[in-house]
C-alpha cells in the first residue's frame, strides 16, 4: 500500500473531485426562491457549484432538499487528533488469566444506566453474554463477576450497591440524552463516588455511549470514556490495563532457585 | 368495534388447533394465580385513581398532586388495607371538609381526622363513595360514546394497517403542531412519547408541560390539549385520528383513568414491561395492570402490548417464542380484565439480524404466526431498531422490507420506522421520507397477500409451527416453576424472577414501588372496581 495522502478531499467518482451530498429542510414553502435559498446555504457550507437535485414540499411551510456539489475544503490528515487505544487488546482467555494472576479473585463489575435513560442496549451489549459485534459480553468472562442494575438507577442507589458488592469497576451507560443530560448525569455520578470514597480508593469509573467525547474523561471526573461502537473485548482489555494491580514479575533468581 | 377487527384471512400456516388450544389454556393457567394476587392487593396508585375518578384533581404549590396527599394521609392515619373510599367519604360525611379538594388540602397539613367507619357509618361512606366515583365512570362512558360518534361521522382510516407515528418534542405545544402535520401527511394514530423519567415517578404531573427528556409528560391537561387538536384535524381530514399514550410505570391506574376521561384511543399497556425493563415490583405491576385494563375495557381503549422490547435485548430468532408466550400471557390477562379481542393490540417486531440468511423469511414466519394465532386482535407491528446502525440509507431499505412484511402478513397497526433510528429524534424530513416509504409499499404491494401462499412444508410455515411449539414448551416450564415468597404462590412470578423473559431477573419481593403495595383486608371497599366489574353506571 502506498502511504496515505496527507491532504484529502471527498471522493465522488474521481480522485480530487471533492463531491459531497447533503440533505436538509428549510422552513419555506416550495418554490424557486426556496431552491435558491438552498443553493445559497450550500455555497456558504463550502459547496462551490451546488446542484439542488431534489426539492420536495413537506406541507405548506417546509421544503426538503438534496444537494450535490464539490466542496472547496481540504483536510490535512496529519493535523487530525484522535484518542488512540493505549492498551493492548486481549482475548477473553488472556483477560481471565491476567485477573487470576494479578487480582487472585474475581474482578467485580457493576453496570447501570443512570438518570432518566431507560435504554439498556449499550450496557447490555457490553455486559450480557450475548455481547455485541460478535464478541461475548463480560458475563462470559469466567473471572469477571457482573452485576447489571439495568435502567434508571439512581446515583445514591448505584453508590450503595457498588459498595455492597465491593466492586472494582463501575460501568455506566448513557444512550438517549437531551440537553446534555448524559454529561450532567456523569458528573453527578463521579462526584458522588469522590464524596463517598477516600481519595484513591474508589473503583474505576467508566462511562460509555454514542454522545460522549472520548477525550472528556478528565472533565467528567471518570477514568475512561468509551464512544460509539465499543466492543466488550475493548472494555475487558482496558479493565485489565487500568483496574488491576500491576503484574508481579518474578525475578530470574527466583526462577533459578525453584 | 367491528371497524378495528382485522378482515378475515385464509389460514396460511396450518397451525394445529390442539396446540393452539393448549397454548391458550397454559397461558390462562399461568396467569390465574397472579390474578388472584391482584384481586387481594391494592396499591397507592389504584387508590389515587379512585380519587381521580371521583373528580379530585390539581396539585399543591410544589406540584404534589392532591390525590397523593390524601392517599398518604389515609395511609398514615388508617392504613390502606381497607381502601381509601371508606375513610375519605366518612370524613366528608362527618363534615371534616365540604368537598374532596378541601379535604385533601386539609389532609396535607395534617388538619383532618381520618378513621375507619363501621356499621351504618361504613355503609353510608360506601354508598357516597360509589355515587361520587360513578360520576367519573359516567364521564368515561360519555367519552367512549363521543369517540363512537366521531368515528361514525368522520370514518376510520380507509385501509389497513393503520399508520402509527410518534411525536416526542418534550413541549406539548410543539407536539401539537407536529402531530397535526403528521396526521395531514397520512398518520392514523399519533403517539406522544412520554418523558423518559415518568414511568418511575410515583405521581402524575399536572398541567400543560413544555419540557421533558426525549418525550412529553403525560398529564391530564396535555391529554386534553392534544385530543382537542386532533379532533380539529380529524374534522379537517374527514377521518378520525387516534391518540395514544402510555399507561405504564408506577402510575399506570391513574394514567389509564385520565386517558379514559380525556378520550385517548389507545394506550401502551404491557403486562410485564414495567417489571422487566423498569425494574418495577412485579406484584405492584400486576395489581396496577389489572385495574388499568379494567378501565381501558370500559373506555373502549385499545391496549398495545410491548413484546417488541424483548427483541431489543434478546435475539429475535432464539427468543421468538418468548414473544409468543408474552402475547398469550398478555391476552389472558386482558381477557380476564374484560377487554375484547378488538381491544387487544398485541405487539411484535421486525428485529432479526439482517445479516442472517433468510432473515426476511423468518420475519414473515413470526409475523404470520402472530396474525393466525390472534386473528381478531389489532396487531401492532414494530419497526427495526436494534439493527439500525446509523447508516440511514441501509436503514431506509430495512424499513421498506419491514413495511412489506407488514402488508404481506396483514398487520393491523404499523408503527412507522425511521431511518434515523438510534441517531436523532425524528426530523420532519425523516417522518416525511418514512411515510413515503410506507405509501410506496402499500400502493405497490398492499394486496400482495392475496397471492401469498407459503408452501405448507416450506421454511415460513415450518418455522412458525416450530416457534409455537417452543412457546408451548416454555409455558409448560413456567406453570411448573416454583420459587420462594410471593413467587411460590404464582409460578409466573417465579419464572419472571428466573430471567425467563428478556433475560432479566426480577424477583417478586424486590423492585421499585414495592412499598406502595398493600394486602387487602376482607372489608376492603373500592367502588371503582365494583362499578367496572358490574358494568354499572351508578
Amino acid at each position: 500500500m502506498s502511504t496515505p495522502a496527507k491532504v484529502v478531499r471527498p471522493y465522488g467518482d474521481t480522485t480530487g473531485d471533492g463531491m459531497v451530498q447533503v440533505s436538509f429542510t428549510l422552513p419555506l414553502p416550495h418554490d424557486k426562491r426556496a431552491e435558491g435559498a438552498a443553493a445559497q446555504l450550500a455555497q456558504k457550507m463550502g459547496i462551490l457549484a451546488p446542484l439542488v437535485v431534489h426539492a420536495k414540499a413537506m406541507g405548506p411551510e417546509f421544503t426538503f432538499f438534496v444537494v450535490y456539489g464539490a466542496v472547496s475544503h481540504l483536510v490535512d490528515v496529519s493535523a487530525v487528533t484522535v484518542i488512540e487505544r493505549d492498551y493492548p487488546l486481549l482475548t477473553p482467555a488472556e483477560v481471565n488469566a491476567a485477573i487470576r494472576s494479578r487480582l487472585r479473585r474475581k474482578l467485580v463489575v457493576v453496570g447501570a444506566c443512570i438518570g432518566t435513560d431507560a435504554h439498556t442496549v449499550g450496557i447490555d451489549a457490553i455486559l450480557n453474554i450475548k455481547g455485541f459485534a460478535g464478541e461475548k459480553g463480560l458475563e462470559y468472562y469466567r473471572e469477571v463477576e457482573v452485576v447489571n442494575l439495568g435502567a434508571q438507577v439512581l446515583v445514591p442507589e448505584l453508590v450503595e450497591r457498588v459498595r455492597a458488592e465491593r466492586a472494582d469497576a463501575v460501568l455506566v451507560s448513557q444512550v438517549v440524552t437531551q440537553r446534555d443530560a448524559h454529561l450532567h448525569n456523569t458528573r453527578e455520578m463521579s462526584a458522588a463516588f469522590r464524596e463517598d470514597y477516600p481519595t484513591g480508593t474508589a473503583p474505576v469509573l467508566v462511562v460509555g455511549g454514542p454522545r460522549f467525547d472520548e477525550a472528556a474523561a478528565g472533565d467528567l471526573g471518570v477514568d475512561k470514556v468509551f464512544g460509539k461502537g465499543t466492543t466488550p473485548g475493548e472494555v475487558a482489555s482496558w479493565l485489565v490495563h487500568a483496574a488491576l494491580p500491576p503484574p508481579r514479575h518474578r525475578s530470574t533468581d527466583e526462577r533459578k532457585s525453584a | 368495534m367491528s371497524s378495528t377487527t382485522a378482515r378475515a384471512r385464509t389460514a396460511l400456516l396450518d397451525l394445529d388447533p390442539l396446540v393452539v388450544r393448549r397454548a391458550r389454556s397454559l397461558a390462562r393457567q399461568a396467569t390465574r394465580p397472579v390474578v388472584r394476587i391482584a384481586r387481594t392487593h391494592t396499591t397507592v396508585s389504584v387508590e389515587r385513581a379512585l380519587l381521580r375518578m371521583a373528580g379530585l384533581a390539581g396539585a399543591d404549590a410544589d406540584r404534589v398532586p392532591w390525590v397523593n396527599h390524601l392517599v398518604d394521609a389515609v395511609r398514615s392515619q388508617v392504613g390502606l388495607e381497607h381502601g381509601v373510599a371508606l375513610p375519605v367519604w366518612d370524613a366528608l360525611a362527618r363534615a371534616e371538609a365540604p368537598d374532596l379538594l378541601t379535604l385533601a388540602q386539609k389532609a396535607s397539613s395534617g388538619a383532618v381526622d381520618l378513621r375507619l367507619p363501621s356499621g351504618r357509618e361504613a355503609l353510608r361512606a360506601a354508598k357516597r363513595s360509589r355515587a361520587s366515583v360513578a360520576t367519573g365512570i359516567r364521564r368515561i362512558d360519555r367519552s367512549r360514546a363521543t369517540r363512537d360518534r366521531l368515528v361514525a361521522r368522520l370514518g376510520d382510516p380507509p385501509r389497513r394497517p393503520w399508520i402509527y407515528l410518534i411525536v416526542a418534542t418534550g413541549d406539548i405545544y410543539e407536539d401539537i403542531g407536529q402531530a397535526q402535520n403528521a396526521a395531514r401527511e397520512g398518520a392514523d394514530v399519533i403517539a406522544v412519547i412520554r418523558s423518559t423519567g415518568q414511568s418511575l415517578l410515583d405521581y402524575v404531573p399536572e398541567g400543560a408541560t413544555r419540557e421533558g427528556y426525549a418525550g412529553t409528560y403525560a398529564t391530564q391537561e396535555n391529554f386534553r390539549l392534544m385530543r382537542a387538536a386532533l379532533d380539529e384535524t380529524s374534522r379537517e381530514l374527514g377521518r378520525y385520528v387516534r391518540l395514544t399514550n402510555y399507561a405504564s410505570g408506577l402510575c399506570m391506574p391513574e394514567i389509564a383513568t385520565l386517558a379514559g376521561l380525556e378520550r385517548l384511543d389507545m394506550m401502551l399497556n404491557d403486562s410485564m414491561y414495567g417489571i422487566l425493563f423498569r425494574d418495577i415490583n412485579p406484584v405492584r405491576t400486576f395489581v396496577d395492570q389489572r385495574f388499568s385494563r379494567q378501565v381501558h375495557a370500559r373506555a373502549g381503549i385499545i391496549i398495545n402490548t410491548g413484546e417488541d422490547n424483548y427483541l431489543t435485548t434478546a435475539d429475535a430468532v432464539e427468543a421468538a417464542h418468548t414473544v409468543t408466550v408474552s402475547q398469550l400471557v398478555n391476552e389472558a390477562f386482558a381477557k380476564e380484565a374484560g377487554l375484547t379481542d378488538a381491544q387487544i393490540g398485541l405487539g411484535h417486531a421486525f428485529e432479526i439480524d439482517p445479516e442472517l440468511p433468510d432473515s426476511f423469511r423468518l420475519e414473515l414466519a413470526h409475523a404470520l404466526l402472530a396474525r393466525e394465532l390472534f386473528p381478531r386482535a389489532p396487531l401492532k407491528w414494530m419497526p427495526p431498531t436494534k439493527h439500525m446502525t446509523g447508516d440511514v440509507f441501509r436503514g431506509y431499505l430495512l424499513d421498506g422490507f419491514f413495511n412489506l412484511a407488514g402488508a404481506l402478513t396483514g398487520q393491523s397497526i404499523l408503527l412507522v420506522g425511521m431511518m434515523t433510528e438510534a441517531v436523532v429524534t425524528p426530523w420532519l424530513s425523516d417522518r416525511d421520507l418514512a411515510l413515503q416509504n410506507v405509501r410506496y409499499v402499500m400502493n405497490a404491494a398492499g394486496n400482495l397477500h392475496e397471492d401469498f401462499r407459503p408452501t405448507p412444508d416450506g421454511l415460513v410455515a415450518t418455522r412458525a409451527r416450530h416457534v409455537l411449539g417452543e412457546a408451548v414448551e416454555l409455558l409448560e416450564r413456567i406453570v411448573a416453576d416454583t420459587g420462594d415468597g410471593a413467587a411460590r404462590r404464582a409460578p409466573l412470578l417465579a419464572a419472571i424472577a428466573d430471567g425467563t423473559f428478556g433475560l432479566m431477573k426480577r424477583p417478586a419481593d424486590a423492585g421499585k414501588g414495592l412499598d406502595g403495595v398493600v394486602a387487602r383486608t376482607p372489608g376492603y371497599v373500592n367502588p371503582a372496581i365494583d362499578l367496572l366489574e358490574e358494568g354499572a353506571t351508578r
